[in-house]
């Protein structure tokens, strides 16, 4: 089998605004807005009817019976049922995972187009029953006589009713991603300031992507929603400076305003090879060029729990033999002002670049008037594995807006992983 | 090895009550154990901008594996990177549960008295966070060196600063400056290592100058670094002597263990636990000298290191002070050294890389009542190492000596309780020294690393209040 590399181009996306948790789509399902979200897409690009290569998705707070999220959704939707579809899970990185699925196999020219998204709702987040009642309820039913299921139901006991709600809190530390990002930004020296400051302007940059309609053909409206709840257009470091700590302790200097807030929210993102897109008529606006997944051991080792794109980066630069400064945009996803801010500290050190990326010297500097030009998490919001498919389509689109470049995309995720990618356009 | 009162102070009720009383709290000083790391915790690297040491100081850290942290400072980064020094992140700002085991702080950029407020920047936020039996180690430049009268006061303050420092740290911490001659740079990993370590523990508020010397070995074993030489140490027997050939035999070093022959079953004793060789000798014999030589070209074909420890004390006031009693102490204290060095420099005896440590006193700096003697030949010690020592340098040998306050042994053990309990507690750690630490600090001058000290005089007091 041979297998030539052609170009996965970044045709279009689509996704519905982010609300916060337990707000305007507490009601929605991540089905329903997944399925917004496609449906806005197969409207925009005209793929009514159209078999796709493939439909890949995934969600990160997920119920037992989503078991086939992306499938169904797809069977819901108005393309044609023909189209394949699964779920991935990579935590945070599912949605640029995705994309980056869909695109290598657009490249290896096993598919011509597809759809990679993500979804998340903390709001309808899935309860487990309580392990002991799951363990008593499955006793019962493998019991062949009313006596048995009778024996086994009895034994049931009132502590067995408290349902096992999701944490967010990594199985193997106990720890809360923020509790952990606390250590790493204290670990790097991050202050108060420094992400009060980046948080207003996450605020501010997305609050005038929506001002000159950057927006317009990246999103539609949905429950009455027509912009990211989250967004505050008269952010200032003033106002966060007044926000009490909430993770770090007293001393701690992340706050509910430096931290992104549980989102609610669905993105897609459509892929193809450039011929589908010229057959098609559809445009191109940048094509996935390379990508990296990282992963760090945060449990037994020494790194921090977000701290794997910062590995990641390096090893995919050396395969695209270009630097960190060589790009036109960066969009590195802010789950916390800090941890964006610890990232960029460790690819300026020369230490952490020697000893841990094996490095002659510090990485680079990411010129901060390049970084999330339109906004970033902090300013919309946060729905799990939505995030990747909103950076996605909005830094092709920003790539095409300005007459081509090429842009960095990093995205940290639980379980110590991350992961990187580059976009390229040619205008 | 701890006093009675220092058990007393750290036991629960003794602690209650010292520092209600405000009696002095001494602590039990950590000291180092064979195959112990230099530092038992983390250091902070420090400088001010424009510095000379920082990168050398990486270095050291770490070849010594000495786990480290900086602040997110250009220079200092990229100092730690080309050492190779996994060094983490401080940001002062961190909580006071951060702590280090020791500050290490460049000083040499500081070219002027305005300039001494990055003294106060970098060791305000960072002082109490010191661990007990913690190090404060200042490198400076020597202020005769500075190119500017400014510098050179600027210089000499820090020598005040560390002083005070020295006397503000408490749970066994001590403070260190250490002036680093234009070019030496490159010899400081001897001093940096005893300084952080434990080996230091007495050794408090010294100025130690780092000066050019010889090539420092580039592979050492810093456990053996003695290995192959051979040590000549007097008044081996016992006390101070004994722990001497102790140390120097943990080092590596073959030691010939010299004493009169009244007490030549303990030395004998002594040598043979360490595998040594026993020399019975009176060192204020006309022929001694000769006889030195002899057995050491005969034997060792040569020696590396001479240690003159022997010494006596015959105190009276002066004006009771008889012929005899004055002359033995200046003849085996100070006469007997000047007649054995020169006879082994004449012979060629002392290797090249060899080492001369004399044992002075702090009371040959102090003075003391009764020991006009024994003062006036350990300030003549002094005075011999500092003349001797750019003679022994163009044989490419150094000659240090150690001043030792307050150190516990039988001699000391011997005196009344009212004079004892003074010299014990009048000093920055509220306690006597042990002869290991002026054994250590020994081992320190005789290393074969130690090429850049020469005509040190290092007191063993834990910065004793008496002349000082």
């Amino acid at each position: 089998m041979t297998a030539s590399l052609r170009k996965a181009v970044v045709v279009g996306g689509n996704r519905i605004p982010f609300a916060r948790s337990n707000s305007v789509y507490a009601q929605a399902s991540n089905q329903d807005m997944l399925a917004a979200a496609l449906e806005g897409l197969v409207a925009r690009f005209g793929l009514e009817g159209e078999r796709l290569g493939e439909v890949v998705a995934g969600a990160v707070l997920k119920h037992a019976r989503d078991r086939d999220l992306t499938r169904e959704t797809v069977l819901g939707s108005r393309l044609a049922p023909e189209t394949p579809a699964y779920d991935v899970q990579q935590a945070c990185g599912t949605g640029l995972e995705a994309a980056i699925l869909v695109a290598n196999k657009i490249a290896l020219g096993q598919i011509d187009v597809g759809i990679a998204g993500g979804v998340d709702t903390t709001s309808d987040a899935p309860i487990a029953l309580n392990d002991d009642l799951r363990r008593v309820l499955l006793e019962a039913n493998r019991a062949k006589t009313n006596v048995g299921r009778a024996k086994a139901l009895a034994s049931i006991r009132p502590g067995q009713l408290v349902p096992d709600f999701p944490r967010n809190a990594e199985p193997r530390t106990g720890l809360s991603m923020g509790e952990h990002q606390a250590l790493t930004g204290k670990r790097w020296g991050i202050t108060r300031a420094a992400q009060d400051e980046l948080t207003a302007r996450s605020h501010r940059n997305l609050a005038a992507a929506y001002e000159r309609g950057f927006m317009s053909d990246l999103m539609q409206p949905f429950l009455g929603l027509e912009r990211d709840q989250n967004l505050r257009p008269d952010s200032s470091e003033e106002q966060l400076a007044k926000l009490r700590p909430v993770f770090g302790g007293e001393d701690g200097t992340m706050t509910a305003g430096n931290s992104t807030p549980l989102s609610d929210g669905a993105s897609v993102v459509l892929l193809a090879s450039e011929d589908w897109a010229r057959e098609h008529d559809l445009p191109v606006l940048a094509s996935l060029t390379y990508a990296e997944t990282a992963a760090v051991d945060y449990v037994g080792g020494d790194e921090g729990l977000l701290m794997a794109p910062a590995y990641a980066m390096p090893r995919m630069l050396a395969k695209a033999g270009i630097g960190l400064e060589d790009f036109d945009l960066y969009e590195i996803h802010e789950a916390f002002a800090s941890q964006v801010l610890s990232t960029l500290a460790a690819w300026e050190d020369p230490v952490f670049c020697r000893e841990k990326l094996g490095l002659d010297a510090a990485l680079g500097v990411v010129p901060r008037e390049k970084l999330n030009v339109n906004g970033g998490s902090l300013g919309a919001g946060h729905p799990f594995a939505a995030t990747g498919g909103r950076i996605v389509a909005s830094l092709a689109k920003a790539l095409h807006e300005r007459g081509g470049g090429r842009g960095l995309i990093s995205i940290c995720a639980a379980g110590g992983q991350g992961v990187v990618a580059i976009l390229e356009s040619e205008g | 090895m701890t006093d009675l009162y220092t058990q007393l102070v750290n036991n629960p009720v003794g602690k209650l009550i010292a520092s209600n009383v405000g009696l002095p709290r001494p602590v039990p000083l950590e000291r180092h154990t064979p195959g112990a790391p230099v530092l038992t915790g983390r250091a902070l690297l420090g400088g001010a901008p424009g510095g000379r040491l920082v990168p050398e100081i990486a270095k050291v850290l770490a070849l010594a594996e000495v786990a480290t942290s900086t602040s997110l400072r250009t220079d200092l980064r990229e100092a730690a990177a080309a050492a190779d020094l996994d060094a983490a992140v401080f940001n002062p700002e961190a909580p006071d549960d951060q702590r280090f085991k020791a500050l290490v702080y460049d000083a040499t950029g500081i070219t002027s008295s305005t300039a001494l407020a990055e003294l106060h920047a970098f060791f305000h936020p960072t002082i109490r966070r010191v661990q007990p039996s913690g190090r404060v180690v200042v490198l400076g430049t020597p202020p005769e060196q500075a190119d500017t009268p400014k510098e050179a006061a600027a210089q000499r303050a820090l020598e005040g600063f560390v002083r005070s420092v020295g006397k503000e740290l408490r749970g066994g911490a001590t403070a260190h400056l250490v002036q680093v001659d234009r070019g030496a740079e490159g010899q400081l990993a001897s001093t940096l290592r005893f300084t952080l370590s434990p080996k230091s523990a007495y050794v408090d508020a010294q100025v130690i100058r780092v000066s050019h010397g010889a090539k420092v070995p580039t592979k050492l074993d810093w456990e053996q670094p003695l290995a192959g030489r051979v040590a000549l140490v007097t008044g081996a027997s016992r006390g101070i002597g004994a722990a001497i050939a102790e140390v120097l035999a943990r080092d590596g070093a073959h030691v010939v263990g010299l004493d009169v022959p009244a007490l030549g079953d303990d030395l004998r004793d002594v040598m043979e636990e360490l595998g040594g060789s026993a020399l019975e000798l009176d060192i204020t014999a006309e022929d001694a000298p000769e006889q030195v030589v002899a057995y050491l070209e005969k034997e060792h074909a040569g020696v590396d290191v001479v240690v003159h420890n022997a010494g006596i004390t015959r105190d009276k006031t002066l004006g009771r002070m008889d012929e005899d009693k004055w002359g033995l102490v200046l003849a085996i204290n100070l006469t007997a050294e000047e007649r054995i060095d020169d006879a082994l420099l004449e012979a060629g005896t002392i290797r090249a890389g060899g080492r001369i440590v004399c044992v002075s006193s702090m009371n040959g700096i102090a003075g003391a009542a009764g020991q006009t003697n024994y003062a006036t030949s350990k300030a003549g010690v002094i005075g011999m190492v500092e003349a001797m020592a750019p003679v022994v340098a163009e044989r490419g040998l150094t000659i240090n000596a150690v001043a030792p306050g307050f150190i516990e042994t039988a001699m000391t053990a011997a005196m009344p309780i009212g004079p004892r309990e003074a010299g014990r507690r009048m000093n920055s750690v509220s306690q006597g020294g042990l002869p290991v630490d002026v054994a250590e600090t020994i081992a320190w001058f005789a290393s074969p690393a130690s090429t850049g000290l020469n005509g040190n005089v290092v007191r063993v007091c834990g910065q004793s209040l008496l002349g000082a």
